[in-house]
């Protein structure tokens, strides 16, 4: 069964886009990327899929439920960090996280003890108290001390130091041995690479691409860097094209043949061929809606 | 009950400055009422020749020198407009508060369902309206009996009552609009609170705006026109609770289709 099941959502907000014809598919245990920059429609897709927003068309199955009919039963499954995670300023931390588990109608007290070690979170503190880093601690324990089927996490590491950031992943690497599915919205590639196996890129409010992670990166496009020239003639398939200190890099998809004749009639003294890595591969994806 | 219980922890402050500064208001009026009475000829006769005024405030229905008659004036306006405003400020701000503080994320995003959030939310409401109201009445029997009055209970706490009624119709009506908003909303509530209370005079002065009574829940609690009959008019409330039901009516339906900020 989908964890999430999305199909040609789309959502405006008045006249502002939001996201459209979205469609997407996280099987349950799967550890899934979602990648795109600020403004791209991440969140929406997310709001929608937790039934805080209701679709302008087209459905989300969150669970087997639909969010916005079946809420209550849905959200009791899942577990949801907030890009932004905002609390009631005058309590304490010990008691936002109380008050969360309360909501649930669940004693997680052992569970949050744990947590809050793990990420050396201070309870006795307020939660006007707190920078972003900490508050983001507060929501990620909200999110996991009822151990959820699956997690929702938008943008979960702004704000999280590096120390931070890997006793996090290596708490939903845990979660995610158990069985449980993690549904990651990043704008950071590096982490996307490193804990997803699959992912899905969103640009302008459409999906650009959705793979697994390894199949995203093997794409025809090279990475072609040329020592001894300074200027290459023009060319179809080449992009990013970079010179300096008597060399040329750029990325190249097309015909390979044509770029090797091209090759050939420049006095090259050097060459290398390389596969990009995924911050260049998700550029290529991005440019190639500009070209359009 | 975890929402409602969260609700009056975060009201808890709130509640404690405004019946405090309420109930002191009531404690001096009470308190400087054996001093007014001693020149109750001259106030009766200023009060009985401010022409329209007098009707507006209803003095010309009860004899201030009594002390039922100056409590249910000078009193019945310190309820009307501080409970008022108190009572909307609690409606209009009860969900939109959420949305302004971001903290519906938070919350909508926990197992509960928005129609039961709503309720224990509005719950919340009444009961600290009750609360207030509660302690406002103790304090005010305290003081009569301190300075040796002996009011009549039954139309003290019809008038009481009164006020209650009056304060849940605001609140009511005030968290139907707060279903609609997404902040700034502190205005709005006491805008309504004064709106309403103005509207009770305006019927009080002129003849052709009685009507207005029928509209404006400060209808029902002319403290002046309580104490001389020894009876609520129970049409007007009736009617104020057809308000109040069909506002809280709007205000759910609203907030289980809307989009969360």
């Amino acid at each position: 069964m989908e964890a999430i099941k999305v199909t040609s959502l789309t959502k405006y907000y008045g006249k502002a886009r939001g996201v459209i014809d979205v469609d997407l598919a996280v099987n349950e245990g799967d550890f899934f990327g979602f990648i795109g920059p600020n403004g791209a429609g991440k969140s929406t897709t997310i709001r929608t899929a937790l039934g805080l927003i209701k679709p302008t068309s087209g459905s989300v199955s969150v669970l087997g439920k639909e969010p916005f009919k079946d809420r209550k039963a849905m959200l009791s499954d899942v577990g949801y960090i907030p890009s932004e995670a905002m609390f009631y300023g005058g309590m304490r931390v010990s008691d936002c996280i109380k008050l969360s588990a309360d909501l649930r109608g669940m004693d997680c007290a052992e569970e949050a003890k744990k947590l809050c070690e793990r990420l050396s979170l201070d309870t006795t503190k307020k939660i006007n108290q707190l920078s972003l880093g900490n508050r983001k601690k507060v929501a990620i324990v909200c999110a996991m001390q009822h151990k959820p089927k699956l997690y929702v996490l938008d943008e979960p590491t702004s704000g999280l130091d590096p120390l931070m950031q890997k006793e996090f992943f290596s708490l939903l690497e845990e979660r995610n041995k158990e069985g449980a599915t993690i549904f990651l919205s990043s704008h950071i590639l590096s982490e996307v690479e490193r804990h997803c196996k699959k992912a899905a890129i969103i640009r302008e409010g459409r999906i650009a691409a959705c793979d697994s992670v390894d199949k995203l990166g093997q794409t025809n496009v090279k990475r072609v860097m040329l020592r001894g020239v300074e200027e290459i003639p023009a060319m179809d398939g080449i992009r990013d094209m970079k010179s300096e200190d008597n060399s040329v890099s750029f990325l190249y998809n097309g015909d390979v043949k044509s770029l090797l004749e091209m090759i050939i009639s420049l006095p090259v003294a050097d060459i290398t061929v390389a596969q990009p890595d995924l911050d260049e591969i998700f550029m290529h994806y991005y440019q190639e809606g500009e070209d359009r | 009950m975890t929402v409602f219980k969260h609700e009056m922890k975060q009201g808890k402050i709130s509640l404690i400055i405004w019946t405090g500064a309420i109930a002191f208001l009531f404690l001096t009026c009470v308190l400087i009422y054996p001093e007014m009475r001693g020149s109750v000829d001259e106030l009766n006769e200023m009060f009985a020749s401010m022409g329209n005024f007098t009707q507006a405030f209803g003095m010309d229905k009860v004899n201030i020198g009594e002390f039922m008659g100056f409590y249910a004036v000078e009193c019945g306006e310190i309820l009307g407009l501080g409970g008022g405003i108190f009572a909307a400020m609690l409606g209009v701000a009860s969900l939109s508060k959420e949305e302004r503080g971001r903290t519906a994320e938070f919350l909508l995003t926990h197992p509960v369902s928005r129609v039961s959030v709503a309720v224990q939310k509005l719950l919340a409401c009444v009961v600290q309206i009750i609360i207030m109201n509660a302690a406002i009445f103790a304090v005010t029997a305290v003081s009569a009996i301190a300075i040796g009055e002996e009011p009549d209970f039954k139309i003290l706490a019809l008038f009481h009552l009164a006020y209650v009624f009056l304060q849940i119709e605001l609140a009511a009506v005030t968290f139907g609009i707060s279903a609609f908003l997404r902040g700034g909303a502190i205005g709005i509530g006491i805008g309504a609170a004064a709106l309403m209370y103005f509207l009770s005079l305006v019927s009080n002065m002129v003849e052709s705006a009685e009507f207005l009574k029928y509209i404006t829940p400060f209808g029902y609690t002319d403290g002046a026109q309580i104490v001389s009959d020894g009876a609520l008019e129970w049409k007007l409330i009736a009617l104020g609770a057809v308000y109040s039901a069909a506002a809280i009516t709007c205000g759910l339906i609203k907030y289980t289709k809307k989009d969360i900020a």
